[in-house]
């Protein structure tokens, strides 16, 4: 699983490109940031206040002052900036943020992203997810392609959405789909998988793209 | 004029049973604790709690961090949060009854509380439309594109942390405790700093505070580093 994992992240980590101001969700997107080559220069915006994040931070190094977005401790790098809410969300809706990076638990054919309450089950909050979904210039969903053999890319989401048509791109351990105007295409298949494998764990209707390729393993 | 600089039980000691409280922090980050506890000693019934989110719980011998404090001891009737995720009690309590618990997009709390402290009448996002967010809500289609109508949000009382402030009540917030504490301290009818260090009005450069001192009524010393 762990390795399925750092593939989804490794995959992802390659739409990333030098230069940009990301945005990386808690669990499976943040380690996205442990696959950026080293002449790619991107700076993380974490939403509770700063650009230049940093997850490298060794024990007993820890600044009570710079935590993440998870709460988490963490560093900062050299060219880093910090700011309250009302400007760190002025980046987001903005379309200062040229990518986040973000789980889901449904996307649909549309492009419409559930990922923030289960009613009646999990009371969680949206945080900064539908910000960061309506402002990013690029939202890329990085996750395990079902939930334990459910679908979770659909025709149409179930659950209460975060945002409306606001998904470009799905990254999963069987492959990558870009969401169109016609529908879920199928750019990239993992050689470890068949086109009725995929098709057969996703709940709408891949179309094939005529430049299919294989979904590169790193 | 000197605001006045007195202790956190005395700056919290009329904040009654109903009030609405704005609390700085983001996960306990920037959240002014020794005003927590203090309001916790004080006790007082069915608060409005406006934070965005509801702190971290006690966990490996540590104290609660932010309004959990308030909320383990019962003393929150309303929490408008972005995110309860990762503070169990807010489920427990709206389970029983005892919470009501309204959650706003993390961006658009920010700007309704702006909004107050900056004197508009609400504030026009592309956030929320087309979800559950927008239920009960003006949608405007301006230049090709929609939005929602989310109206200002006050407080009677905003409870902020300061890394430094001087006896006039200017402050700055140290690296990812800024979050909400600026915003606040516009919004609230009282507003409460607690602050590590307080020098002597004039000491410091008028660059070194970032928050104006005219917010503030009230300045309060003491407040710890989080040890980690």
């Amino acid at each position: 699983m762990a390795d399925l994992k750092a593939r989804i992240a490794a995959r992802t980590a390659k739409e990333l490109k030098d230069g940009d101001v990301v945005n990386l969700g808690i669990g499976l997107p943040t380690m996205v940031a442990n696959f950026i080559p080293d002449d790619v220069h991107i700076v993380i915006h974490s939403e509770n206040g700063f650009t230049g994040l940093s997850h490298e931070v060794k024990e007993g190094d820890e600044h009570p002052d710079v935590v993440n977005s998870g709460g988490c401790f963490v560093r900062h790098t050299p060219e880093a900036n910090f700011f309250d809410t009302a400007m760190s969300f002025s980046i987001i809706r903005g379309g200062h943020v040229d990518a986040t990076v973000l789980g889901a638990m449904q996307v649909d054919e549309k492009g419409n992203l559930a990922n923030w309450i289960i009613p009646g089950k999990m009371v969680a909050g949206m945080g900064g997810a539908m910000d960061l979904v309506v402002g990013a210039k690029k939202v890329i969903i990085s996750m395990l392609h079902t939930q334990k053999g459910k679908h979770k890319l659909l025709k149409e989401c179930t659950l209460p959405l975060t945002a409306v048509k606001c998904v470009d791109m799905i990254i999963t351990e069987m492959g990558v789909m870009e969401i169109t105007d016609e529908g879920m295409v199928l750019k990239e298949l993992h050689p470890d998988f068949t086109l009725d494998e995929i098709q057969a764990a996703t709940g709408c209707q891949l179309i094939i793209s005529p430049d299919l390729k294989p979904m590169e393993e790193e | 004029m000197i605001r006045k600089i007195m202790t956190a039980d005395e700056a919290v000691a009329d904040i009654n049973d109903g009030a609405s409280v704005m609390v700085g922090g983001f996960l306990g980050t920037g959240s002014p604790e020794i005003l927590m506890d203090a309001l916790v000693r004080k006790g007082c019934k069915n608060l409005t709690i406006i934070c965005n989110d509801g702190g971290l719980p006690a966990k490996d011998g540590r104290t609660a961090r932010g309004v959990s404090k308030l909320l383990e001891a019962g003393m929150v009737g309303h929490l408008i949060a972005s995110h309860v995720g990762m503070t169990p009690i807010v489920g427990q309590l709206m389970n029983e009854g005892k919470l009501k618990c309204t959650l706003v997009p993390q961006g658009t709390l920010a700007e309704r509380i702006r909004a107050e402290g900056a004197g508009l009448g609400g504030v026009l996002t592309p956030t929320g439309v087309g979800t559950m967010i927008a239920e009960g809500k003006e949608v405007l289609h301006l230049n090709g594109k929609d939005y929602l109508l989310e109206m200002p949000l006050g407080a009677d009382f905003a409870l902020c942390r300061a890394s430094d402030c001087d006896d006039f009540g200017n402050f700055r917030c140290n690296l990812a405790t800024k979050n909400f504490n600026g915003v606040m301290a516009l919004a609230a009818k009282t507003v409460i700093i607690a602050s590590e260090r307080i020098v002597k009005k004039g000491v410091n450069h008028p660059d070194d505070f970032i928050v104006p001192g005219i917010f503030v009524d009230r300045i309060v010393g003491g407040e710890q580093p989080w040890l980690i």
